[in-house]
């Protein structure tokens, strides 16, 4: 059952082939098998999921249902679930429980489908190899012993792993992308201001936004489906019109314009992986797609434009934890301050204490002309590069990140580093567009990612784009089979 | 060496919307801690802020009150600070782009003289919580009932001069609000806190000396006491040699101590910078046109009116006018008595003064403004003289019923009984011989002195009750023959 894809499930569910109790009680026990090998949940809700899918069952039994009631998936722990503990992957947040549903949380509840449980990521989102969570590192399925990516590590390996057929995920500078790419899976970060932020633990308000990590992309419109809409309790939300992603899935390509930002090729980029996007180039070619070279001039300015704007804002953003109403709190504090201090000392984790003193300083009087004013103008110059680049193109393409999964720990002491896997995503939460990363090689053994970049809420063409090259190609379709297998005896 | 003061105020007024500026929380006072306090409030993971409307057109409203701009787009900022009762570790404001732009305050004085106090800006924010450091064993405790309250913090131009200035300053924006109906403007809950920048200079000299800023004053005595001791401590300071620091201060209302909070050196970086959960706020001039065109009649306005209609001294009618209920109650009084002279005295003088010594406001008066009228009414007409009037305003204030029943009850009717009065008169007469005599032997000069006695007398026998033109006019009579 565990191969099998959301649509496949969905029609699986309907004709009878199995229960949605049956379905949940296969996963769990996957989970159960399988996980402690690659942690990547933090939580699982085996009792909850049961309940949920006894209900779903009835709702199948009634016809009271939508495409996706009864099937499992899971959250990433990022998203407030009533009753059941959101750590953020964050010792901060280890004891709290939220009494309320994120948003995109309720929509699946509201739509008969049942959580699994929560799954690991770096501490508060920060960090792209889920190396920073309180939990502990994530294994890529395909090569235990590398990173699977991050913030939304436990997301992906848990897809690719099969342990669920699907996850919710988030993405700051790449947090779903990056992850995608490296464990091989269908990932989709849409607009900003597409799906509603309330109930997601915020790292950088005016780039975070949630969206589906899937094993197709015909998957992840389901999800989209579901997720996408404006929302009264998100300001930052958009009221624009919420087609139904599966519609357009099939749309020919003839004519359809890709334009290849040659900044996207220089310095850094793993040969094997340009080789990789530019056989999907050519295949989209082969589906009558003309393509052309744009240029995004200020892409270079990117990532030092993030790591200021991601950073202040986090700053703030954190302050709220501090001891006094929910999550950790120091033993015996002796006064204010001391409660203040040793609780965020003891409570964060390194990886966001760097992000709050960069913040932090960027922030103070004297500075903030020259970082995060000066940020602001960059991200404005980004922001005009695509407007441009879209006036000739449809989509943009390029790799999802420099490099396949690298070795864990390879990384860890060297942030710099760290911070430039990012480089091709960041652009596109900098200008609020939305992104895709798909399969599109294996390099030794390990997945190769290609990008999609559409147009502001374009994500139904991002989909129908990928969707054709999912049908012309089977990369989607690859496992880390033999490993798993591995883990499983 | 003579001294001038120099004031600028930064006025918070709490917005009276039924819910809090960015969740859907009451903003109702006095409930039990923490009960009006919700996810938002309380800065949980994930939640997020969404702006109250009503608030945004009750800044709008201050705004075109003063002549002020009214910034098409502004924005929300975070002004970044721990404590314990700003949950969120920063506060929700507005820094470079505030709702309201410069605009202009005419303020009349007691001495008919008006002054304009230019507004810097005006500007939205959320309060804060309370620390509670009482009745929790050495810890303290948090109520974020008052938590995400939507205030607007006016901030003026060092333009007063003096702690009298300021007073009525701060008296012509606490008319304002309240004509506007955009603050309940309790002083005793909160609803308007002052905090005053006082510098003093040389008179003459052009620059500014250094100022200090004492905070958090909420009441209109508290403040002129509090401008008073600093600019004493400033001159002292000065003519002593020193130098004035720039500092926070703060001012003990109780104890009528003011001491210093914390200098220009440990002032907090607020790292200010936009809110990147609240889009910038973008409105256009109809949507502006349209709060303009439905507001209320301003304090200005109504005082002109005032003067206009009722022939009120600027003064008088900027006393009656100032507070939209006070306003309506002295209209109301005239509506039924149709003496202007008379309504206002009634209001200003005694009604004012019974409210002051019993401390309770206009709301809480328990004469109506229509039985306020038709006691002055049975002036008018004669029934009633003006000092019998104010025993039955006593009896009214008590609750023994209108002005009809109580002089019905007590017997007060003015006697104007023309037989009645003559008999008294006689009686005096009768009983007064000697200055019977002396009034016919005096000349008209002193004898206009002595009817006095004849009608103290009279109106003892009567208890007050005789109408005192008929008293006269008997009287002459009488003595005549």
């Amino acid at each position: 059952m565990h191969n099998k894809t959301l649509a496949e499930l969905s029609k699986g569910l309907a004709s009878g082939d199995f229960s949605s109790s049956e379905l949940t009680k296969h996963y769990i026990g996957r989970i159960k098998q399988l996980d402690p090998t690659f942690n990547s949940f933090i939580s699982v809700t085996e009792e909850q999921a049961l309940a949920q899918a006894t209900a779903a069952d009835s709702r199948i039994a009634s016809g009271n249902t939508t495409p996706l009631t009864g099937i499992p998936i899971a959250h990433k722990d990022i998203f407030c679930t009533a009753g059941v503990k959101t750590s953020c992957g964050s010792k901060m947040l280890d004891n709290f429980i939220p009494p309320y549903d994120a948003t995109v949380v309720e929509k699946f509840n509201q739509s008969g489908v049942v959580s699994l449980g929560k799954t690991n990521m770096d501490e508060f989102a920060m960090g792209s190899s889920n190396e920073s969570s309180f939990y502990g590192v994530v294994k890529n399925p395909w090569s235990l012993n590398c990173v699977p990516g991050g913030s939304s590590g436990g997301s992906a390996a848990a897809v690719a792993a099969q342990l669920a057929p699907a996850s919710t995920g988030t993405d700051t500078g790449g947090s779903i992308r990056q992850p995608a790419a490296l464990c091989g899976i269908t990932g989709l970060k849409p607009t900003y201001g597409r799906v509603s932020r309330y109930g997601m633990i915020a790292f950088a308000s005016s780039l975070d936004q949630a969206g589906p990590m899937t094993r197709t992309a015909e998957d992840a419109a389901m999800m989209l489906n579901i997720m996408a809409g404006v929302d009264e309790k998100d300001s930052t939300s958009m009221d624009q019109p919420t087609p139904d992603y599966t519609e357009q899935l099939n749309d020919d390509l003839t004519g359809l314009r890709i334009g290849i930002p040659k900044e996207y090729f220089g310095e850094g980029l793993t040969p094997a992986i340009e080789q990789a996007v530019q056989s999907a180039i050519k295949e989209y070619q082969s589906l009558g797609a003309i393509v052309k070279e744009i240029s995004l001039p200020n892409t270079a300015l990117a990532v030092p434009c993030y790591y200021i704007i991601a950073p202040s804002e986090a700053s703030a953003n954190l302050s709220r934890f501090d001891g006094v109403r929910y999550g950790y709190r120091c033993e015996d504090p002796e006064d204010l301050l001391d409660l203040y201090t040793r609780t965020r000392e003891e409570g964060f984790g390194d990886e966001v204490k760097r992000r709050i003193l960069i913040g932090t300083y960027a922030l103070s009087a004297g500075f903030y002309d020259a970082y995060y004013k000066k940020a602001q103008q960059i991200r404005r110059l980004i922001k005009n590069d695509f407007a441009a680049a879209f006036e000739d193109v449809d989509v943009i393409m390029g790799p999802t990140v420099p490099n396949t999964a690298f070795e864990i720990g390879e990384k860890s002491n060297d942030p710099v580093s760290m911070y430039l896997e990012d480089i091709y995503t960041i652009p596109t939460n900098l200008a609020g567009l939305p992104g895709m990363s798909i399969p599109a090689g294996i390099i030794e053994g390990k997945p190769a990612g290609l990008q999609l970049i559409g147009n502001y809420f374009d994500e139904g063409r991002l989909l129908n784009v990928a969707h054709k090259f999912q049908q012309a190609t089977d990369w989607h379709l690859q496992t880390p089979a033999s490993q798993i297998k591995r883990v499983e005896r | 060496m003579e001294w001038e003061t120099v004031i600028g105020l930064e006025v918070h007024v709490q917005l009276a919307t039924k819910s809090k500026i960015f969740s859907g929380s009451s903003t109702a006072f006095g409930a039990e801690p923490n009960t009006q306090a919700n996810a938002v409030d309380l800065a949980m993971p994930g939640t997020l802020p969404v702006p109250n409307e009503q608030a945004l057109r009750y800044a709008i409203m201050f705004g075109l009150a003063i002549d002020a701009e009214i910034n098409q787009r502004s924005i929300f900022d975070r002004k970044n600070y721990f404590y314990p009762d700003s949950p969120k570790g920063y506060q929700t404001t507005q820094m470079d782009e505030p709702i309201v732009g410069p605009g202009i305050v005419e303020v009349q004085m007691p001495n008919g003289d008006s002054k304009s106090i230019r507004i810097h800006h005006a500007h939205l924010e959320e309060d804060a919580g309370k620390s509670l450091h009482e009745d929790f064993h050495g810890s303290t405790g948090i109520d974020l009932n008052r938590a995400g309250t939507p205030l607007i913090e006016i901030v003026s131009e060092p333009d007063m001069r003096t702690s009298e200035e300021a007073v009525e300053f701060a008296k012509k924006l606490h008319a304002i609000v309240t004509s506007l109906g955009i603050s309940d403007g309790h002083m005793s809950q909160g609803s308007m806190r002052f905090d005053v920048n006082v510098s003093v200079r040389p008179k003459g000299q052009g620059e500014y000396g250094t100022r200090t800023e004492t905070k958090n004053l909420n009441s209109f005595k508290f403040m002129e006491e509090a401008i008073a001791l600093e600019v004493e401590r400033q001159i002292d300071v000065l003519e002593d040699g020193g130098s004035i620091y720039q500092e926070t201060r703060l001012y003990n209302g109780e104890t009528k101590v003011a001491r210093s909070m914390r200098s220009k050196e440990e002032a907090n970086d607020y790292r200010y910078f936009p809110c990147p959960d609240l889009l910038p706020i973008i409105i256009d001039s109809p949507y502006i046109e349209a709060i303009r065109s439905s507001l209320p009649e301003l304090p200005d306005t109504r005082r002109s009116r005032f003067v206009d209609k009722y022939r009120l001294s600027s003064y008088d009618a900027s006393i009656l006018s100032s507070d939209k209920s006070t306003a309506e109650y002295f209209e109301t009084v005239f509506n039924v008595c149709k003496d202007a002279k008379l309504a206002a005295n009634w209001v200003m003088g005694e009604l004012t003064a019974k409210l002051n010594s019993e401390s309770l406001s206009i709301h809480e008066c328990p004469i109506s403004a229509d039985n306020l009228g038709k006691l002055i009414e049975r002036i008018i007409d004669h029934t009633i003289s003006g000092k019998i009037a104010k025993q039955v305003f006593e009896s009214i204030w008590n609750g023994e019923g209108n002005a009809d029943v109580v002089i019905e009850a007590k017997g007060l009717k003015q006697v104007s009984d023309s037989s009645e009065l003559e008999s008294m008169v006689e009686d005096v007469m009768s009983k007064n011989p000697d200055q019977v005599a002396n009034y016919h032997n005096a000349d008209d000069v002193k004898r206009k002195k002595m009817i006095g006695f004849f009608v103290g007398q009279i109106m003892k026998v009567s208890k007050g009750q005789a109408n005192p033109g008929m008293v006269n006019k008997i009287l002459m009579q009488k003595l005549k023959d």
